[in-house]
């Protein structure tokens, strides 16, 4: 009977080894597991012996049945595998093929740069404001100290709607400040984009309509410190971290003192090429601290609060940032050009 | 404004390179644009000797010339002009060398014969005839023949042996600052930026000439208000010649064509001093009288450049006691011009208002260098100083005799601005901590008066007038890029979007999911694209914010409507041939109902397309954004009477009661007014209406703990009846299971009767408390069937 179990063991083993498909399989473990099965048919034989062998050969048919399940179910598990590996192989795609994309659209590329500069400014605590563009030259200049015979005043640089130059489109979004400090809370942070107009033919660089942002903080203890910091965020945000700038001094009516911050070339880094013309610096905004008669004219007192402020272009950010050479496309509009960003 | 390196050096010494000259410059305030360096294309050209001249033998024109340039033998150069002697001294441009314009000039053979380089006239040399009068305007430049050329040695280079190798720099001047539109300004500027001293230079004037001045002049300023200050110097006995070579040669440095000696005195000052200056020809001062008034209506003048103007009351002239002479600040009148037999000059160096100038100038299309400075207002102390230096001038090039005296009007007090130096607020301001001696001295070195904490400010610094002022002359000094950079401090504030704001967003960015690209249009539109749109004539709507002065009549009035611009990129883009488009914008309308006499400001989502679209899809697009925005009680009412939409093809949207906007396919004879043979879509949404009807933020809704039944129902209706009449109808007849009704078939054709339809849904029924059982949805179809069937005649198919 031990001979009969070890021969059972070997030869289903061997036979469960080897097992080809699923129906061979099952044979094979009613042939040796079955009712009728090998197995069954030597235990049958248990009661032939002495009640001294039976443990130890009850142990012994266990064992073998054990064996024997396992291998049936690693036999199993192989065959099931390999099916699997063959349904897998039927069903191989050419990844070459295209997607099925759905078509999305694009921003423009000009918002992409007002966005961008959003979200650094209303990360740090400041409001977006939205203004009218039909403006009152009041706001647009007299408040900003731009007084009465300024040149940017002329009707040959801004457009009037009235013979008496009182209604104006906006020539600059820096009314905004003014609005805001008329109307807000102090302290003030805010950032105000918007479309600016001015008397300009369309080239490759000019638009009679076209976008600003404006940024300005009224709080005690402002200083040209503070500018300088928080415009150096902004042009690692847009440019890079470690992107280098300088500030230069410069004159705007409403900000004393005023200068303009200059970015280095990203293309030579600051040595002179095509980019920069030659200069190694590419000129980025306009900025300074509020002039303080600009703060008196809205009734803040500038010995108790101080504030910056500083003015961009979004369209020559755009441009920058994208190598977009002729400011045109970004009025035209030209699908092919908009699908690009 | 253009700046002679070599004048500049006259007041003081400044050695640094050009392109640290410019850095520096620029970092103190005085912004470079560009440098240059005067003939510095020009290379390899040199004085030469003419030692022999034949004929070419194969040319009736042309010269063999042995020529020596210094380098043992001479060369042979042929060359075509007449006008070349032996011993002559010539430019000569060797083998190999450049001319303006980067020509490149190369030995060769002319009609056989070797020319070993090229004799230059001075128009090759990129010179005119007024930087050397005594050159011939036709043939090779002979310099040994111009007095004015000594000290030529041959082989020398030739910028060196004509003064053609000055280094000029062109600053882009900020108009607060007219006083550095002058030689002496920037040279204020650069003594401060290198801590080198300025040299300044007090005229001399001898005078003695004949006559005394009183008699001779009278000057009256009626205008007074407009005439800060007028002064006046008389020359006679003047002859006029050209001036001087190193006169012209400063003169075109900076920019200024020489005429003759008085003229470019007066231009030299001006550069000098920043002053204007105007001679006029006494001779034509009628009655001696000199007389600064506003010009009558209808006045005309003919001015020194030959042109004709008719004035008006706001003008200011120069006038005699009969006529205008000259226009006040801007050019002088040809009536009293100089001219090469004048012999007695008034020399005007005067103050006028910088409004009255610029508008004057601009009115008559003439922005002159003179009013470009007046305009910007200038310093009333500078005009006896300058027309002091032009006397001095005239006497050192021997061109006339000065009378004694002056006439000096002054219509105002002169008053110098007095500030307190207040070193702890200038540091406060800047974020610095700038010790007080330290903003004495940059102080001082511009020439304020510092005594004590008092700050005399100058006379020609009108710009700097409170401590902020101060604060920048501290800062521009001290370096803005060695001010610290740090960071906001103070109370914080919480910033964000608006709720408009982020709705905006929102809708951007699901039209992007959606395929619609971001576009931007101009906001101002020509009139007659309301005609396009076919907007009635008399509509209210075309009342638009009209701009006076307008670049054209395209953009010549403020949109009331986004339709148009839409259509415009739309156009083009079918045009450009692109297949298919979906489009965006957020943009404005403005419509004259603003406070202020402002305009009201709205902003419309618009949406257009043309190829891969048609009505359902973009309804189906318009639905998706409201979603979005969860709004609630949506309708779509059909909307035959739009003119610029296809009559049955257009549908306004409505929240509730309100109307969000219209939508449809573009009226085909719109379409053909832009030229376009194509379907056009397009959908103009009002963002205040998308905006009240924004539902509330979500909350959460229990999932559905038991299961839908779902039934398809098809019913036979009129073609007339709506889907969203029966839609309705289901909505009403369902007793409470119903959830949602999906349609998804229409169908009409056999065995369907004419004039009749199929429409079919998809219901779903549901109870929130227990699994329905198939009689209870049975039960609900059926009640929705009786009214579809009572009301709608549609009965089961």
């Amino acid at each position: 009977m031990k001979e009969q179990l070890a021969k059972i063991r070997t030869e289903a083993l061997a036979a469960l080894e080897s097992v080809k498909d699923a129906a061979a399989l099952d044979e094979l473990r009613v042939k040796y597991l079955g009712k009728k099965g090998e197995l069954t048919a030597v235990l049958k034989q248990m009661g032939k012996l002495t009640a001294e062998e039976r443990p130890a050969m009850g142990a012994l048919a266990n064992e073998v049945r054990a064996a024997v399940e396992t291998a049936v179910d690693k036999a199993s598990q192989k065959l099931e595998e390999a099916a699997l590996e063959l349904r897998l192989k039927a069903e191989t795609v050419d990844v070459t093929v295209p997607g099925k994309a759905p078509k999305l659209g694009h921003k423009h590329p000009m918002y992409m740069a007002l966005d961008e500069i959003k979200d650094i400014f209303v990360g740090m605590g400041f409001t977006v404001l939205d203004g009218p563009e039909i403006e009152l030259a009041s706001y647009n200049f007299d408040k900003l100290n731009a007084e009465e015979g300024h040149p940017s005043r002329d009707w040959s640089d801004t457009f009037y709607f009235d013979a008496d130059s009182r209604v104006m489109l906006r020539s600059q979004t820096s009314p905004m400040q003014v609005r805001a400090m008329e109307t807000m809370e102090l302290p003030i942070r805010i950032i105000a984009p918007g479309r600016v107009y001015r008397k300009d033919e369309v080239d490759a660089t000019h638009s009679p309509m076209f976008h600003q942002v404006e940024g300005m903080v009224i709080d005690k203890n402002v200083t040209m410190a503070d500018l300088k910091g928080t415009l150096n965020l902004l042009a690692e945000q847009l440019f890079g971290k470690g992107t280098v700038t300088r500030f230069r001094p410069h004159h705007f009516p409403f900000t004393e003192p005023s200068c303009e911050m200059d970015v280095q070339c990203h293309k030579c880094g600051g040595a002179g090429c095509a980019t920069c013309k030659g200069e190694g610096w590419i000129e980025l905004l306009g900025a300074g601290m509020i002039h303080p008669h600009v703060l008196e004219m809205s009734g803040i007192d500038p010995n108790e609060w101080s504030g910056w402020a500083f003015g961009m272009g979004l369209e020559r950010t755009a441009m920058r940032r994208f190598k977009i050479a002729d400011l045109r496309l970004i009025f035209e509009n030209d699908v092919r050009f908009l699908e690009q960003f | 404004m253009n700046l002679s390196r070599e004048w500049l050096n006259e007041f003081v010494n400044v050695t640094a390179s050009d392109k640290d000259f410019a850095e520096a410059m620029t970092l103190s305030g005085s912004k470079v644009e560009t440098t240059a360096v005067e003939g510095e294309e020009i290379k390899n050209v040199v004085v030469g000797q003419v030692k022999s001249l034949v004929r070419h033998p194969d040319s009736d024109h042309m010269w063999i010339c042995q020529v020596d340039v210094g380098k043992g033998a001479p060369i042979q150069i042929v060359t075509g002009a007449q006008n070349v002697k032996e011993n002559d001294l010539v430019p000569v441009a060797l083998d190999g060398s450049t001319l303006p314009g980067g020509k490149e000039i190369h030995a060769g053979k002319l009609r056989g014969e070797l020319s070993d380089g090229m004799l230059c006239s001075f128009a090759e040399l990129g010179l005119d005839q007024r930087d050397f009068p005594a050159a011939y305007a036709d043939g090779i430049w002979i310099l040994s023949d111009d007095p004015e050329l000594t000290g030529l040695t041959v082989g020398e280079d030739i910028r060196a042996a004509v003064g053609l190798n000055d280094h000029v720099v062109e600053f882009e001047i900020t108009p607060n600052r007219p006083d550095c539109l002058s030689v002496i300004g920037l040279a204020r500027e650069a003594s401060a930026t290198f801590g080198a001293p300025l040299k300044l230079h007090t005229p001399e004037v001898k005078g003695g000439a004949d006559g005394n001045l009183a008699e001779l002049l009278d000057v009256e300023t009626p205008a007074d208000d407009l005439v800060p200050r007028y002064t006046a110097r008389m020359v006679r006995n003047v002859k006029i010649a050209p001036s001087p070579k190193w006169m012209r040669q400063r003169l075109r440095a900076m920019g200024v064509r020489p005429i003759n000696n008085i003229v470019d005195i007066t231009n030299y000052v001006m550069l000098e001093y920043g002053q204007p200056m105007h001679a006029f020809d006494y001779r034509y001062v009628k009655g001696g009288r000199i007389i600064v008034r506003l010009a009558q209506e209808g006045e005309k003048l003919t001015t020194l450049d030959g042109k004709e103007h008719i004035l008006n009351a706001n003008h200011l002239v120069i006038a005699d006691e009969s006529r205008a002479v000259g226009l006040a600040g801007i050019m002088g009148g040809e009536n009293s011009e100089i001219v090469d037999d004048t012999t007695d000059v008034v020399f005007e160096s005067a103050c006028f208002d910088g409004t009255t100038i610029r508008k004057g100038a601009l009115a008559l299309g003439m922005r002159t260098e003179a009013s470009a400075k007046f305009e910007k207002g200038l310093d009333p102390m500078n005009t006896l100083p300058a027309v002091d230096r032009a006397c001095e001038l005239v006497e050192l090039l021997g061109a006339g005799e000065v009378v004694d005296g002056v006439i000096d009007i002054l219509n105002f007090v002169p008053q110098p601005t007095v500030l307190t130096l207040e070193p702890d607020k200038i540091n406060a301001l800047l974020g610095t901590d700038v010790p007080k001696d330290e903003m004495v001295r940059i102080l001082e070195q511009l020439d304020f008066t510092v005594e004590g904490d008092r700050v005399t400010v100058p006379s020609w610094r009108g710009d700097v007038r409170r401590m902020a002022d101060l604060a920048e002359e501290v800062a521009r000094f001290f370096g803005y890029n060695n001010i610290p950079t740090t960071l906001m401090r103070g109370q914080t504030t919480l910033g964000g979007y608006s709720a408009e704001q982020q709705v905006e967003r929102q809708l951007g960015a699901s039209c992007r999911a959606m395929g619609f690209d971001e576009i931007i249009t101009y906001s101002f539109i020509s009139p007659t694209y309301y005609d396009k749109i076919r907007w009635p004539q008399d509509g209210q709507r075309r009342k638009s914010f009209k701009i006076l002065n307008p670049l054209g009549e395209d953009t010549s009035i403020m949109r009331t409507t986004t339709l148009p611009s839409m259509l415009e990129i739309l156009t083009r883009n079918y045009n450009f041939r692109n297949k298919s488009a979906r489009l965006y914008e957020v943009g404005r309308t403005y419509t004259p109902s603003g406070k202020d006499g402002l305009a009201m400001e709205s902003k419309y989502l618009t949406l257009g397309a043309y190829g891969d679209m048609d009505f359902f899809t973009l309804k189906g697009a318009v639905e998706a954004l409201l979603k979005e925005l969860r709004c609630e009680n949506i309708s779509f009412v059909a909307v035959t009477e739009n003119p610029s939409y296809h009559p049955g093809r257009c549908a306004a949207v409505w929240a509730g009661g309100q109307v969000l906007g219209v939508l449809g396919q573009v009226h085909p004879l719109v379409a053909k007014n832009y030229d376009v043979d194509t379907e056009l879509y397009a959908a103009e949404l009002s963002l205040a209406a998308l905006m009240d009807a924004k539902g509330a933020d979500p909350e959460y809704v229990p999932l559905p703990k038991f299961p839908a039944v779902t039934r398809d129902i098809a019913v036979v209706c009129d073609c007339a009846v709506t889907v969203g009449a029966l839609e309705d109808c289901i909505a009403r007849g369902a007793k409470g299971l119903l959830k949602e009704v999906t349609l998804f078939d229409i169908y009409t054709g056999a065995p369907i009767p004419e004039g009749k339809k199929s429409v079919a849904f998809n219901l779903t029924l549901r109870a929130d408390d227990r699994s329905l059982t198939a009689e209870e949805a049975d039960a609900d179809v059926r009640a929705i069937l009786e009214l579809l069937k009572s009301e709608l005649g549609a009965a089961l198919r």
